[in-house]
């Protein structure tokens, strides 16, 4: 095999296939804020937390009631999704006529509220979520081995990316969606009820948020805190993509954690700034970023 | 494919019947200054009305206070004797209202086809798709092309297309002229004229005076708020000077 820049193919593969994975958790987490930021303009702070719920709610079913990852995929997105639906009902929905920075620091207390809720009964240490025996062991790709639930996780998140964006771009809700998105007074002069379309939509990106920390259960641990680190990132990367975009936010998820990865191989000193270097970036000569609508 | 513009002229009643619309003591505002005073108007089954008025009298919000758009009023609106005035946007175009706001309400992110197919039905009988081609023949060539990129006349057929396609047949439409050259402004001339024969009841504001004249039953004179005369089409002619005295023109 060859040799590139003197690094050898596999370490490239493993660091690829890294950059891959969590290239797969930003797409899904930053799909998700920006399905909300598009429709209700608001900067979801709370998406981190609500990921680690996922996780956590997926730990609480295998380990209290015995039920498996399988069902926990399905189970634990609905229940966060219907958790988030009662907050924006409840919380968000009074902000509604306020400057958005006012869900932007409820958001954020609801981080630090759940977090230390989380914290106050499970400390800080991670559980242990085991993978599911169907998808345990390695494949031989020939060029290198691929732990099949990493595999897993790529392909989930693409099917789920996939998914998002044709409802969003090719079906009639999704054409409510847009057309709210633009102008909601207009959409409910047509008879249509934009404050149910509004509590769905944010239940759906809780629902996406909290379906990454299932999948994240297996390979990262699920600790109250797994959610802070990521979700700086994920800011990062829907600022990259245009704050709102669905193609942006799924094209800039899986890119920038493929370029993260590459910078680990090749300059590893840079590997955790690297994100925000391309942020800082975009921000100077595309401030609306890659695939935004200029304002 | 069976529904044609022609099919409903027979059930078409005489436009003294029934009042479709009934709007008292309509008051509106905005924030905290008070913009509609106790408005009164009737708008009956199968008339073209127009409310006549200078930039600024309070047309556009009497429009947006009937469709429940204008969030602060009080007031009496019946419409096929149902109380409007606590009702949200929402239910009151279920009822069978459509709206043709001033500025199109074009989706800009929608393909054309979206939007058409955007409203949902809030009756039977409404256009089907072949209808509405051979009512605005432009359309159907644009049918994949992006609400933002449509001409001014284009958007303005889109925006009461897709009202037809919903069954409703009350029409609040708001100055569909303004912008638009005068090929454009006589095909809508065309069109109102074809939905009135087809049953729509009409309630159309206009700065345009030749153009509401040449369609329209009724007029009310609309300034500071206040609905301050009326006058019969057949009216008009007689009172030329005054009307034009309120115009402005």
């Amino acid at each position: 095999m060859f040799e590139l820049l003197g690094i050898p193919p596999q370490a490239l593969f493993g660091q690829v296939l890294l950059g891959l994975i969590n290239g797969s958790f930003y797409a899904v987490l930053s799909l998700g804020l920006a399905v909300i930021f598009g429709l209700l303009n608001i900067i979801n702070f709370a998406h981190g937390a609500l990921y680690m719920m996922g996780a956590f709610v997926s730990w609480m079913l295998l380990t209290y009631l015995g039920i498996p990852f399988w069902f926990a995929l399905v189970i634990s997105p609905l229940v966060v999704g219907a958790l988030g639906m009662v907050i924006e009902r409840t919380m968000l929905r009074p902000l509604h006529e306020l400057d958005h920075l006012y869900s932007l620091l409820l958001t954020f207390g609801l981080t630090l509220v759940i977090t230390g809720v989380f914290q106050n009964f499970y400390g800080v240490s991670g559980k242990p979520y085991p993978i599911p025996a169907a998808l345990t062991g390695v494949m031989n790709l020939g060029f290198m081995f691929l732990p099949i639930y990493r595999g897993f996780i790529i392909v989930m998140a693409v099917i789920v990316c996939f998914a998002t964006w044709f409802l969003i771009e090719k079906t009639r809700l999704g054409s409510y969606l847009r057309a709210a998105t633009e102008n909601p007074e207009m959409v409910s002069a047509f008879g249509i009820n934009v404050p149910l379309l509004v509590t769905l939509t944010y239940g759906f990106g809780v629902a996406l948020s909290a379906f990454a920390g299932v999948l994240a259960a297996p390979v990262y641990s699920v600790n109250p805190v797994m959610g802070n680190d990521l979700i700086i990132v994920v800011f990062a990367v829907i600022v990259i993509g245009g704050m709102g975009s669905i193609m942006g936010a799924i094209i800039g998820g899986f890119s920038l954690g493929l370029v993260e990865g590459l910078t680990k191989v090749f300059y590893p000193e840079a590997s955790t700034t690297i994100i925000f270097i391309i942020m800082a970036l975009v921000l100077l000569f595309k401030p609306s970023g890659i695939f935004g609508r200029e304002v | 494919m069976t529904h044609t513009i022609e099919k409903s002229q027979a059930d078409t009643p005489g436009p003294e019947t029934q009042a479709m619309l009934e709007v008292q003591g309509l008051n509106g505002w905005y924030g905290e200054s008070h913009v509609l005073h106790d408005v009164n108007l009737t708008v009956n089954k199968g008339e073209v009305v127009t409310l006549l008025g200078r930039n600024g009298a309070g047309k556009t919000t009497t429009l947006k206070a009937i469709m429940g758009l204008l969030k602060s009023r009080s007031g009496s609106i019946r419409f096929n004797g149902t109380e409007l005035i606590d009702l949200p946007a929402r239910d009151i175009a279920r009822l069978g209202i459509g709206y043709v706001p001033d500025d199109r309400g074009i989706f800009g992110s929608l393909s054309v086809l979206e939007n058409l197919l955007l409203p949902p039905k809030v009756a039977d009988g409404g256009f089907d798709l072949p209808a509405i081609y051979e009512l605005f023949p432009n359309l159907e060539e644009r049918l994949d092309s992006y609400g933002n990129k449509l001409s001014g006349g284009e958007q303005q057929m889109l925006s009461i297309a897709r009202i037809l396609r919903t069954g409703a047949l009350f029409v609040l439409m708001d100055e569909p002229t303004e912008g638009l050259a005068p090929v454009i402004i006589h095909q809508i001339g065309h069109t109102v004229r074809r939905l009135k024969k087809a049953g729509f009841t009409i309630l159309l504001v206009e700065q345009n005076f030749h153009f509401a004249r040449e369609l329209a039953d009724r007029h009310y004179i609309v300034q500071e708020g206040k609905v301050v005369d009326q006058f019969r089409n057949d009216e008009i002619a007689d009172n030329l000077e005054k009307i034009q005295g309120y115009l402005g023109i």
